[in-house]
């Protein structure tokens, strides 16, 4: 009897354990589930980007033929695209057009670069200037100017359009890729992302810094900015992404079309030539592809620093 | 004292690149704006007084445009916050391989609108490839941008592009509360529930706080999208603020753009104070 009770208890827990391990698994499943569909659906446009690249123009004009005839003949004839994550015969067609036979979208390419280079590099130069003074010393209206830095971050780009582009016009920089570059340069971003991070270096590190006779600028260069590596990375990197991105300071500053980054045609782009725009999409992206591949950590830490307070 | 004036004049020096820059760019412009705002006319340049901005209240398209703009910041941010706090803590969880299902969270962060805008425009096209699916199921196709769809799929593309800016800033802060805290909780007997109340979300209200702006910042931007997909006259559900201020741009109507411009930058700025005063009183509760 007593034997048996005691068998019975056991099988009892045994089989407790047994259940509650199920309904880890099941649990521990349904978040697999749920992650992995969440992840295709993020992933779906650049899966279905690449795909089509590397269709040849014949399966892009059977695909989408509609997209591509103009608005009338449509109204005649609607005929639906077609769907397809698998090109019927993987060609190169659309990436021999975008590099080596049309010019433009090189030119364009590089446009991207002229614009993107000088904006990066020089606001982490006046940025990392900046955060110093905003971090380490004191100074009159200090706050209320890095509050006023804090909101002019957050207006959208329309909302100073007016004022610069007449500003522009007065510095007679209109039209050219100053005009897209000098206002990017001294976006307050860098400032926020930077000071967030120089403010924890502790001030006991720049004391003792200068009372062994160190200057100011001593301390930035040997103290603060070996700490602020990671950082500056991170900031690097949220830069490049965000004026990569750029489409309406370009297309309002630049009237010439020659001048335009590859952002602006790609938004723009006609039927025609959507093959091609595949193909272009495709590069545009492989920077910031390669950024996030190599880069991802810093991303992280970058975004991270701007939730710092 | 002497080493105080020193100590702000070196604050200054350092600073004086971005202060040149930002008056020159910013500063000047905004006070130009304001000038603007109580003027009229190109040419010879008239003061008005607040004429400007009273047929600016009566104008049915600005009036529609602040709307939308309100509506879609009321619906999307508490939605992409709670929807990125809980992926968030699903990302939390101490399963196999989660970091690198954090990558495809931030995945859309990098690709640039310009190449992506083009799979939107096949996808929500009145011909693309939604609809198709939907006849294959023998379901009505529906003009997505010129229908009362055009919201919800701007929110879709919203919530899509930024989730994982949200996600990686929940996450820092959930790693932020001290493991302690949770098992204390449960000898406590607190449930899962209780947990989730009583520990982590007070203690991520700060990072909520940042939460917060930076979506309201990155709901500004998905004007692009619409711009791109749409156009500068869209379906009347997503003529945003910035629709109407860059057409007045191209109309030439400096004075009509620059009120309304005025105008959502105080709006910007009494929401950032309010949310600072909150923040700081709440920061002390806690603290």
């Amino acid at each position: 009897m007593k034997i048996e009770l005691k068998g019975k208890e056991m099988s009892l827990r045994r089989i407790s354990k047994i259940l509650a391990a199920g309904k880890e698994n099941i649990k521990k499943t349904a978040c697999y589930f749920v992650l992995v569909l969440v992840s295709f659906c993020l992933l779906f446009p650049v899966i279905y980007m690449t795909a089509n690249s590397f269709m040849s123009q014949k399966e892009i004009q059977k695909n989408y033929g509609t997209l591509m005839t103009s608005e009338d003949s449509k109204k005649a004839k609607p005929q639906y695209m077609s769907f397809r994550l698998i090109p019927e015969k993987v060609s190169f067609a659309q990436y021999y057009q975008a590099l080596l036979r049309k010019p433009k979208f090189l030119q364009m390419f590089w446009n991207s670069i002229i614009l993107t280079v000088p904006i990066l590099l020089g606001q982490l130069i006046v940025s990392t200037l900046a955060a110093y003074a905003f971090s380490k010393f004191r100074f009159p209206l200090r706050d209320f100017i890095f509050f006023m830095f804090i909101i002019i971050m957050m207006m959208p780009f329309q909302v100073t359009l007016v004022p610069n582009y007449i500003i522009l016009k007065k510095l007679n920089l209109l039209g050219s890729y100053l005009a897209v570059i000098l206002p990017g340069t001294f976006s307050t971003f860098g400032v926020f992302l930077l000071r967030q991070f120089m403010i924890s270096i502790p001030d006991e590190y720049c004391e003792a810094a200068k009372i062994d006779g160190a200057s100011s600028l001593r301390v930035f260069w040997n103290v603060i900015l070996p700490e602020c590596k990671g950082a500056l990375a991170s900031l690097a990197i949220l830069v490049f992404i965000d004026n990569w991105n750029m489409v309406e300071q370009p297309l309002i500053f630049l009237k010439n079309q020659a001048m335009h980054p590859l952002s602006v045609f790609l938004s723009s782009i006609n039927g025609s030539e959507l093959g091609i725009a595949f193909a272009c999409g495709l590069l545009y992206m492989i920077p910031t592809l390669l950024i996030f591949m190599y880069g991802e950590e810093y991303l992280v830490e970058g975004i991270q620093l701007s939730g710092i307070k | 004292m002497k080493m105080k004036t020193k100590e702000a004049l070196t604050g200054y020096a350092y600073a004086l690149p971005i202060l040149a820059g930002f008056t020159v760019f910013f500063l000047v412009p905004f006070i130009i704006s304001i000038y603007y705002c109580f003027t009229e006319g190109i040419g010879n340049v008239e003061f008005v007084g607040l004429k400007n901005f009273k047929s600016l209240l009566g104008s049915k398209s600005f009036l529609l445009a602040a709307k939308n703009t309100f509506m879609f910041n009321i619906i999307c941010v508490p939605l992409i916050m709670a929807i990125s706090l809980m992926f968030a803590v699903l990302l939390n969880k101490k399963l196999k391989g989660v970091t690198f299902f954090r990558s495809f969270f931030i995945l859309p962060l990098v690709i640039p609108v310009a190449s992506v805008i083009l799979v939107w425009n096949i996808v929500f096209d009145q011909y693309g490839v939604l609809n198709k699916l939907l006849l294959a199921f023998n379901i009505t196709p529906v003009d997505w941008m010129r229908s009362k769809w055009s919201f919800w799929i701007l929110m879709l593309i919203y919530i899509w592009k930024n989730c994982g800016y949200n996600v990686v800033l929940f996450l820092a802060g959930l790693n932020g509360i001290p493991r302690d805290y949770y098992e204390a909780a449960r000898i406590d007997g607190a449930g899962r529930f209780t947990c989730l109340k009583a520990i982590t979300i007070p203690l991520l209200v700060p990072t909520g706080f940042f939460v917060f702006i930076m979506s309201i910042i990155n709901s500004f931007k998905v004007f692009r999208e619409a711009y791109l997909m749409a156009g500068s006259y869209p379906y009347n559900d997503i003529y945003m603020l910035q629709h109407f201020m860059n057409n007045n741009f191209f109309n030439l109507s400096y004075q009509r753009l620059t009120t309304a411009a005025f105008l959502m930058a105080l709006f910007i700025l009494l929401l950032v104070s309010v949310l600072f005063k909150f923040e700081g009183r709440y920061g002390r509760n806690l603290g």
